[in-house]
């Protein structure tokens, strides 16, 4: 055990962005559309929601916890603020309530993990069906449509500023600001404590369970968030909008280099599995790749990335 | 005893990425001989035993197995020329039976068929253990057997394949007296069979009473092999140290103050009943009792970590409402757990975000960390207790138990807790650090802090206590001040006598 080991290394630390560089050159060869502007602006946008779960989730993954429940809250966030809307209430307000939501069912999620003290996958493969089966019952199995053509709601996910779409920008400033909570921060420090030891964590003094709900919470209000970037990019609310979206999210987290054990991680790392994944979505609907190909070639990459990520941990 | 060796390892040279761990080193082990292999943590005992059953291949030197050169190249191969390990994590799967676990990997099958010969192997199995002369069914599961059992399991395995050199390591750490009488019975029925014993412990007091040769390693270098009777404790710890130690237990100099901490009526069912105590301003408060009399318990129950039924705790006169960890530390307590890897550090974290841990209100403003109030704490903290580390920023997984301790002691103190509890302070720490730990709380009690010392080492607990409490099947027996305190009488008490 060499004495400058660090949670993560620093090979570790350029595994994924050499990935990301390698596919993106790649795909420029290949593809003279990929490389420009438009489609790049594009791939981001595309991006943001996949990359907003994944934030959150990477907390979540770092206290060795996990969370399937993230596209059914997205779901009912957005059919709650859609449906606020449609019903007349003034969309900032309803928006609002959406993320409410959110955080409320993350908090329930944390609360049966912790208080209930049931594992965090069974918990939220309940709550998954919960929600979803909520979503249903509040939209009647139908999308909730002729929403407000308020501006506030228009440009959440449809808008541009300076020339880049606006989930862009909410993306990099979520990214941002959980960077720091997770860096410089002592939520942060006791996030990466608790999946490193949680008893030990217990033992000095943190209140895990309350981290933990916290965590939970988070990662609810981001489902919510990206779920109303979803809803004004569609102009409607679909009762099964965000259905396996926990799989893409996961896999970002993954990628990223973060340990599904918890304790090691980074959030950058999970941006830029993020981008892995939108990149080689779009740049195989460019090369006209069946879809039904683009899935084996994903989950090959997904692979293919952890299985070097073990090689280097041994 | 002149017969030609099981083992002998000569001139054994071992580096790890330039660092040299093994220098020349000669080991040997007779049929019938108990052999004590010591030195302090790192000294290279691990990487020479690891060398011997086959884990690592050795850079330079002789390995001769029963007159044979080998060169292993797989612990399989070690274990095929009669060399077994009984490891101190024991390898035991808990859902198996005793049976199960003992064949694991060498089932006996009809043919090639695969299908399981049970009978047989229960019939062997029980042969087996009453051979090691122990009560063990071979139908238990074994993860409901006690520590010791499951470790007479582990060395009946080992004998099944047909060792006749096992290296034990650390074998007593988690026993109980009773379960080490038992463990050195079979030692003692083993040595008679001819089977030789590779003894790894820090504890002097067993080495003395079961081994027969003593070999010191120090700093990856060789220092000697003694007899047992023709040495004694004093001159084995200056071969491990490389210097006269002085005294084993520093001077105390702390004065005794008012009350600081009492605890009344603290009971959990089933558990402990009725304990109640105090402790006073700079007084070492010393808790004895065999394994499992419950101490860890009250401990865990007095700090929040586990419930208790019933009892009042008080610090300087006011009640304390502890129901979990942080109340325990928002009114000054602190707890350095036993098991230090489990409940004391977070091992994949670096020194200095262990040290901070207990305090991030004082590293932090508003939630946000300093780097810098971090990096001075922990510089503070890694010379004040002389912890050997590359840096703060190196991950404590890699340090030496006795270092590891001082981190988990270091967080503490960071803290200026009013009552520090210390279970088993000093388990798996070298015999230099171990002293150095002594002075760490000799200088914490002359700063007024009381300490509670829960020790099974009794010399530790005569050494450094002001007064002695002794649990018996959770309940006070005795409480002894230090003036007429003696291993016999703590001994009585712990074991249920008047």
């Amino acid at each position: 055990m060499s004495a400058s080991t660090r949670k993560i290394s620093i090979f570790q630390k350029l595994g994924p962005l050499i990935g990301l560089a390698i596919i993106l050159i790649v795909l420029s060869i290949l593809s003279p559309q990929f490389f420009t502007l438009a489609n790049i602006l594009n791939v981001l946008r595309q991006v943001s929601i996949n990359a907003l779960i994944a934030f959150g989730l990477t907390f979540v993954i770092l206290t060795g916890g996990i969370d399937l429940s993230v596209g059914s809250m997205l779901a009912l966030s957005g059919a709650i603020t859609a449906g606020l809307m449609a019903g007349g209430t003034d969309p900032v307000l309803a928006m609002l309530a959406g993320l409410a939501a959110g955080a409320v069912m993350g908090a329930i999620n944390g609360l049966i993990i912790t208080k209930g003290k049931v594992a965090p996958f069974i918990a939220t493969l309940a709550t998954m069906t919960v929600f979803r089966g909520l979503t249903l019952v509040y939209t009647d199995g139908k999308p909730i449509t002729g929403l407000s053509d308020n501006m506030s709601f228009v440009l959440m996910g449809r808008g541009y500023f300076a020339g880049i779409p606006i989930p862009v920008i909410w993306m990099l400033v979520s990214f941002a600001v959980l960077w720091f909570l997770l860096k410089k921060t002592t939520f942060g420090r006791r996030t990466y404590a608790i999946g490193g030891n949680e008893e030990a964590s217990l033992l000095s003094g943190i209140k895990v369970d309350r981290i933990k709900v916290m965590i939970y919470s988070l990662t609810g209000l981001l489902s919510a968030f990206a779920g109303i970037i979803l809803t004004s990019r569609l102009n409607s609310a679909q009762p099964t909008a965000g259905t396996a979206y926990e799989l893409d999210a996961i896999a970002a987290v993954v990628l990223g280099g973060t340990s599904l054990s918890g304790g090691r991680g980074w959030i950058f790392g999970t941006l830029v599995g993020a981008l892995i994944i939108g990149v080689l979505n779009n740049g195989l609907n460019l090369l006209n790749v069946s879809s039904f190909y683009q899935q084996v070639v994903k989950g090959g990459v997904i692979l293919l990335a952890v299985l070097i990520d073990r090689k280097k941990a041994a | 005893m002149n017969e030609t060796p099981l083992v002998e390892l000569s001139g054994i040279y071992k580096s790890f990425s330039e660092v040299h761990v093994l220098k020349n080193v000669n080991f040997e082990v007779r049929p019938g001989e108990v052999h004590a292999l010591m030195g302090e943590n790192g000294a290279g005992k691990s990487t020479l035993m690891k060398i011997m059953a086959g884990i690592y291949q050795r850079d330079k030197g002789t390995a001769v197995v029963k007159g044979k050169e080998v060169h292993f190249s797989s612990p399989k191969e070690a274990e095929e020329m009669g060399i077994g390990v009984v490891h101190q994590e024991l390898n035991i799967i808990p859902y198996l039976t005793v049976t199960e676990n003992l064949f694991l990997g060498k089932e006996l099958t009809y043919g090639k068929s695969g299908i399981l010969r049970t009978g047989a192997m229960r019939k062997q199995a029980r042969k087996a253990l009453e051979a090691l002369g122990v009560n063990i069914d071979p139908d238990a599961v074994a993860g409901e057997l006690s520590v010791g059992q499951q470790q007479m399991v582990e060395i009946a395995k080992v004998l099944e394949t047909n060792s006749d050199c096992i290296i034990m390591d650390e074998p007593t750490a988690a026993l109980t007296d009773r379960e080490i009488e038992a463990l050195f019975e079979v030692i003692e029925k083993l040595r008679n069979q001819g089977v030789g014993i590779v003894y790894i412990s820090h504890r002097m007091e067993e080495i003395f009473r079961i081994c027969d040769r003593i070999s010191v390693l120090r700093d990856g270098n060789f220092v000697g092999t003694k007899t047992v009777s023709e040495t004694n404790f004093d001159e084995i710890v200056s071969m491990m140290v490389g210097r006269e130690l002085g005294e084993r237990f520093p001077e105390r100099q702390a004065t005794v103050g008012p009350e600081r901490l009492r605890v009344e009526n603290l009971s959990r069912n089933e558990h402990f009943n009725d304990i109640h105590f105090d402790v006073k301003q700079g007084e070492i408060l010393g808790v004895a009792g065999l394994m499992g009399a419950g101490r860890t318990e009250i401990m865990e129950a007095l700090f929040g970590y586990k419930k208790k039924d019933r009892g009042t705790i008080y610090l300087d006169g006011q009640r304390l409402n502890i129901s979990k960890p942080a109340d325990a530390i928002a009114a000054g307590l602190a707890f350095v757990t036993e098991d230090r890897k489990d409940k004391g550090l977070v091992t994949g974290m670096t020194v200095r975000e262990n040290f901070t841990l207990t305090n991030l209100k004082a590293v932090s403003k508003n939630g946000i960390l300093s780097a810098k109030s971090e990096q001075e704490e922990t510089d503070r903290l890694i010379k004040r207790l002389h912890v050997k580390t590359s840096g703060r920023e190196q991950t404590v997984k890699s340090l030496s138990g006795g270092n590891q301790q001082k981190i988990v002691i270091g967080k503490w103190i960071n803290n200026q807790p009013k009552v520090l509890i210390l279970d088993e302070p000093t388990r798996g720490v070298d015999v230099g650090a171990k002293k150095e730990i002594y002075q760490i709380m000799n200088e914490l009690t002359e700063q007024g802090v009381s300490i509670i010392m829960v020790s099974s080492e009794l010399p530790e607990i005569l050494g450094m206590s002001d007064r002695i409490l002794v649990i018996h099947e959770g309940k006070i027996a005795k409480i002894l001040m230090r003036e007429d305190a003696d291993q016999e009488k703590i001994m009585h008490a712990a074991t249920g006598g008047m």
